[in-house]
C-alpha cells in the first residue's frame, strides 16, 4: 500500500514503515513559540528540571500576538522571552518583524520538515510540504529541550481540487466553503491533504491561507505536496537548495475522499460564532459592519494586499467603517510600500498596524465595542474573540472585506468590481 | 492520578465550547492560575467560577476545547477545582494539554447523553468507569492509547520528565 504525505513524512523522520494509527517518536526541524504561549512553555521549561535546549539554531520565539506591548504583564513577558533567547541562543523575532506563521513560511519551512508551534495556526507551514502541526506549552517546552516529540499517525482525507476560480472568488472562499461542508470538528485528529488538476493554479499564498484554516475543521495538519509552486516560492525567498519534490503515492490509502470543483465557488462569509456556520455573500444583505480588517496569518500577505488595494484604489471607506490593516510581515509590508498599495490603501482611509497579529485575537490595536460588528479576513470568529463578547465577528475573503469597506455592509465583491 | 477516584456534580455545555470562551486571549499573560479560575468560561457563563465546586465535572457534547492552543485553557478549567472532563470528542491539541497538565478528559458519548447539568458523577479513572450516582447508571469511557498511560500515571508531562531526567540523567 502506497503512502499519503502524512506518513510519508512522519516515517521519514521515525520509522520508515510508519503508517495511520501508529504513534510515533519523531525528530523535529522546528520548534517554536509566540508571546502569548512562550512563557508558560519557559515556566514549564524551567519547572521541568531543563536547562538546555536541543536545537539553538532549530528554536524560533516570535514576539507578535501583542506587539508592541499594550499592558505592562505583557511587556514583562516579552522580557522573560527576550532572556531565555539570550540564555539558549535561540532565534528571536521582536515585535514588528510579523506573524509567527509567516515567518516560518518565509525563513524556515522546508518540504518534508516536521514543524511544532505553540499555537494552532502552525498547521500553515504545510503550504510548503512540513508536517507542521500546534501543540500546546508543556509539549513544545520538552521538544525543545529533546528535539523530538511524539504524533500519532493520522488518517488522511484527500481533498481533491478541480477547476479555477471564478473572478471575485478566492482560496479563502475555498477554505470556508471545505470547512462548512466538513463542521468545526469534521476531520478532528486527521490530516487534510490536497491534491488534484488546480493545484498547478494555486499560488503559495493561496495554498498558505488554506493550510492556515485547516485547524478549523479539527485537523492536525493540511498538507499541500511539495511541486514547482513550493520550488518557486523558495527560491524568491533565497532558499533554493531547500526545495526538494514531495508527493503522495498514486496508491495511498485515504479515509475520505472530497472533491471540490473551484469554478463552481462562490464568496463566502462565516457567521458569528463559529467558522464553520458558512453562508454565501450574496445571501447577506443589509448587515451593517463597523470595523473591516484585513490581516492575520490567513490574509496578511503581498497577494492579499493587492486584491484589497486594487478594490480601494480611487475609493474611500464608508464613513462609519474603520479599516484596519496588518502586513503579515515587514517584508510583507516593504513589498506593499513598493508597489503602491499601501499608498492606496491609506488613501482610502485605512489605518496601517504594525506586522503581527493586531486585532484578530483581541488583545490590542482594534478591539470591538459593545453590539459593534467586524468583517476580518482572519481564522476565528468566537464569541469574544477580538475582545468583546457583545460583538460580533464575520469572516471572509479580501475582496469581500474591501468591497464590504466601501458599502459599510457585507458585500459581495463581485457587486463592487465589474 | 490513575487511581484517584473522583466525585461532583455536573455542569453541562453543549458543542464546540472553544479556548477563547474557556479562558479569553487578555488574560493569556496571567501566570497565577488561581487568578485565571476567577475568568474560566466568563464570557458564555458569567457565574461559572463562583458557582463551581471542587470535585464538580464538565460534561459537554462534541468537541470540546476547540480553537487555539492554550494551555491556560485547562489549568483554567483545573484550577476552579474541575475534577475532570466528560465529552463526546474533544479537540486534538487540548486533548494533549489536559494530559500533560493533569487534567483528567474521558471520551464517553452514551455518558454525556445520559447525564443532566446537577447530576452527581463518580469516575473511576484507572477502569474508566463513570457511575452516574442521581440516576444509577454505569458507562464505560474509551480508554487511553497505551502510550499516554505513563504521562497521566505520573500526574502530567512535566512530573514525567522529571523522572525520566533522573532515570537517565540526560
Amino acid at each position: 500500500m502506497g503512502k499519503t504525505l502524512a506518513e510519508k513524512i512522519l516515517g521519514g523522520k521515525s520509522q520508515p514503515d510508519a503508517t495511520a494509527g501508529d504513534i510515533v517518536v519523531a525528530t523535529v526541524d522546528l520548534v517554536f513559540v509566540q508571546d502569548t504561549t512562550g512563557p508558560l512553555t519557559i515556566r514549564q521549561f524551567e519547572q521541568s528540571g531543563l536547562k538546555t535546549i536541543a536545537m539553538p539554531g532549530k528554536t524560533a520565539i516570535f514576539l507578535d500576538h501583542a506587539a508592541p506591548s499594550p499592558t505592562q504583564q505583557t511587556s514583562n513577558d516579552h522580557i522573560l522571552l527576550r532572556r531565555f533567547a539570550r540564555e539558549t541562543n535561540c532565534h528571536i523575532y521582536d515585535v514588528g518583524n510579523g506573524i509567527c506563521h509567516q515567518l516560518v513560511a518565509e525563513l524556515f519551512a522546508n518540504p518534508g520538515d516536521i514543524i511544532v508551534g505553540a499555537d494552532s495556526h502552525t498547521v500553515t507551514a504545510g503550504a510548503l510540504c512540513a508536517f507542521a502541526t500546534g501543540m500546546g506549552s508543556t509539549d513544545i517546552a520538552i521538544a525543545m529541550a529533546l528535539g523530538k516529540t511524539w504524533f500519532r499517525v493520522p488518517e488522511t482525507f484527500l481533498i481533491n481540487l478541480v477547476g479555477s476560480f471564478p473572478q471575485g472568488v478566492y482560496a479563502k472562499d475555498l477554505i470556508l466553503y471545505l470547512i462548512g461542508q466538513l463542521g468545526a470538528d469534521g476531520a478532528t485528529y486527521k490530516a487534510l491533504e490536497f491534491g488534484g488538476e488546480s493545484l498547478a493554479r494555486l499560488t503559495m499564498s493561496e495554498r498558505l491561507s488554506i493550510a492556515n484554516m485547516a485547524v478549523e475543521a479539527g485537523a492536525k495538519v493540511g498538507l499541500f505536496p511539495s511541486d514547482e509552486i513550493t520550488q518557486g516560492f523558495l527560491s524568491s525567498q533565497g532558499r533554493s537548495d531547500s526545495y526538494k519534490p514531495l508527493y503522495p503515492d498514486a496508491d495511498a490509502n485515504y479515509e475520505r475522499i472530497i472533491s471540490i470543483n473551484l469554478s463552481q465557488l462562490e464568496p463566502m462569509v462565516s457567521f458569528p460564532h463559529s467558522v464553520d456556520n458558512v453562508r454565501s455573500a450574496r445571501d447577506t444583505k443589509g448587515i451593517k459592519i463597523h470595523q473591516v480588517f484585513i490581516g492575520t496569518c490567513t490574509n496578511g500577505r503581498l497577494e492579499d494586499l493587492a486584491v484589497a488595494a486594487s478594490i480601494l484604489q480611487g475609493k474611500k471607506r464608508h464613513p462609519d467603517t474603520r479599516l484596519l490593516i496588518a502586513p503579515a510581515s515587514r517584508q510583507v509590508l516593504l513589498q506593499a510600500i513598493e508597489k503602491g498599495y499601501i499608498h492606496s490603501l491609506v488613501e482610502a482611509g485605512a489605518v496601517i498596524l504594525p506586522p503581527g497579529c493586531a486585532a484578530c485575537l483581541g488583545l490590542h490595536q482594534g478591539v470591538l465595542g459593545d453590539g459593534e460588528a467586524c468583517l476580518s479576513t482572519a481564522n476565528r470568529n468566537f464569541k469574544g474573540r477580538m475582545g468583546n463578547p457583545e460583538a460580533m465577528i464575520y469572516l471572509a475573503s479580501p475582496a469581500t472585506a474591501a468591497a464590504s469597506a466601501i458599502t459599510g455592509e457585507i458585500t459581495d465583491p463581485r457587486e463592487v468590481v465589474t | 492520578m490513575g487511581n484517584m477516584k473522583l466525585k461532583g456534580k455536573v455542569h453541562k455545555f453543549g458543542a464546540d465550547v472553544n479556548t477563547d470562551v474557556i479562558i479569553p486571549a487578555r488574560y493569556l499573560n496571567v501566570s497565577d492560575t488561581k487568578e485565571l479560575a476567577k475568568h474560566c468560561m466568563e464570557d458564555i457563563d458569567s457565574g461559572f467560577a463562583t458557582k463551581v465546586e471542587r470535585g464538580d465535572m464538565i460534561v459537554a457534547t462534541t468537541n470540546f476545547g476547540c480553537g487555539s492552543s492554550r494551555e491556560h485553557a485547562p489549568l483554567a478549567i483545573k484550577a476552579c477545582g474541575v475534577s475532570c472532563v466528560i465529552a463526546r470528542s474533544f479537540a486534538r491539541i487540548f486533548f494533549r494539554n489536559a494530559i500533560n497538565i493533569g487534567l483528567p478528559l474521558l471520551e464517553c458519548p452514551e455518558a454525556v447523553n445520559e447525564t443532566e447539568a446537577g447530576d452527581i458523577l463518580e469516575v473511576n479513572l484507572s477502569r474508566g468507569e463513570i457511575t452516574n450516582i442521581s440516576k444509577s447508571t454505569t458507562f464505560i469511557a474509551k480508554p487511553y492509547p497505551e502510550f499516554m498511560m505513563g504521562i497521566i500515571s505520573a500526574g502530567g508531562l512535566v512530573e514525567y520528565t522529571k523522572s525520566k531526567l533522573k532515570k537517565n540523567r540526560v
